[in-house]
């Protein structure tokens, strides 16, 4: 704790999943760490990969099924337009409060500084190339390279 | 609590905002400038003319919304104010610290 006093200088930020929910999330944190002059990161792996996917990240939908913050029966959760429906509705409270869609959060993510890198062995898993992903994404990395990247005092690292 | 600045006695709270946006003066705004090692320049002022009449007229600030000010995008928006923009630029300005989490 002595360097910094143990101020947090830089986020790492891992997104292992692409329910809306969890997405802004990591946008939010990350774009919030950058708002208070701390270095950003993020790391898209699994299935996180689909919200910098280029033809994927505009159709993220809210998971009804096994969240149990949704207060809805899983059968009901289940049914067909369920997940649409609950995605709009997520969609226009976050439009009220001026969150911004999952795209231009990306390109707000750049434009504050935020680096996006994507995991190697999730792009391969999933058969996708770096020309099918968002534009900016700023390259395709292993594990050990986005490690490599933490390297410096006050790096805390976020797994979602 | 109390803080002399460019020569003035103004109120401020516990993070260095002032609390009463009618002491404000541009002499104060170059010394929390100063404070904040951001050298202003016409662009700055500009910023932070159009942040002072936002918050006069009630509209909550926000980087998207400074993104879509007309005066900056959000990258211009980090090179003039390096370290944490909207905290500092609203510092400069005299008016309250935004509660944004965007």
């Amino acid at each position: 704790m002595s360097e910094y006093n143990g101020e947090i200088r830089k986020m790492m930020i891992i997104l292992s999943k692409a329910s809306i929910e969890n997405v802004y999330a990591a946008f939010v944190l990350a774009n919030g760490a950058r708002m208070e002059g701390i270095e950003a990161e993020m790391f898209f792996t699994f299935f996180g990969l689909e919200a910098v996917h280029n033809k994927k990240l505009d159709h993220l939908h809210v998971a009804t099924v096994g969240n149990p913050a949704m207060h809805m029966p899983t059968m009901l959760g289940g049914l067909p337009g369920m997940e649409a429906l609950a995605t709009s509705m997520m969609k226009k409270e976050m439009e009220k409060l001026d969150m911004p869609e999952v795209r231009e959060f990306l390109e707000i993510l750049k434009a504050s500084g935020v680096k996006l890198w994507a995991c190697k062995l999730a792009m391969e898993m999933f058969h996708y190339e770096k020309a099918d992903m968002f534009p900016e994404l700023d390259g395709v990395l292993t594990v050990g390279d986005f490690y490599k990247q933490a390297t410096g005092i006050g790096a805390h690292m976020l797994f979602i | 609590m109390e803080k002399l600045i460019a020569g003035k006695t103004v109120q401020v709270n516990e993070e260095g905002y002032l609390t009463n946006f009618n002491e404000w003066n541009k002499e104060i705004g170059e010394a929390l400038a100063l404070e904040a090692q951001v050298a202003l320049t016409p662009k700055h002022w500009e910023l932070i003319n159009y942040i002072q009449t936002e918050v006069k007229n009630e509209s909550p600030l926000s980087i998207r919304k400074i993104g879509k000010s007309g005066v900056v995008d959000i990258k211009e928006f980090y090179v003039l104010f390096p370290n944490a923009p909207l905290k500092t630029a609203t510092k400069i300005a005299g008016v309250p610290k935004p509660a944004s989490c965007i």
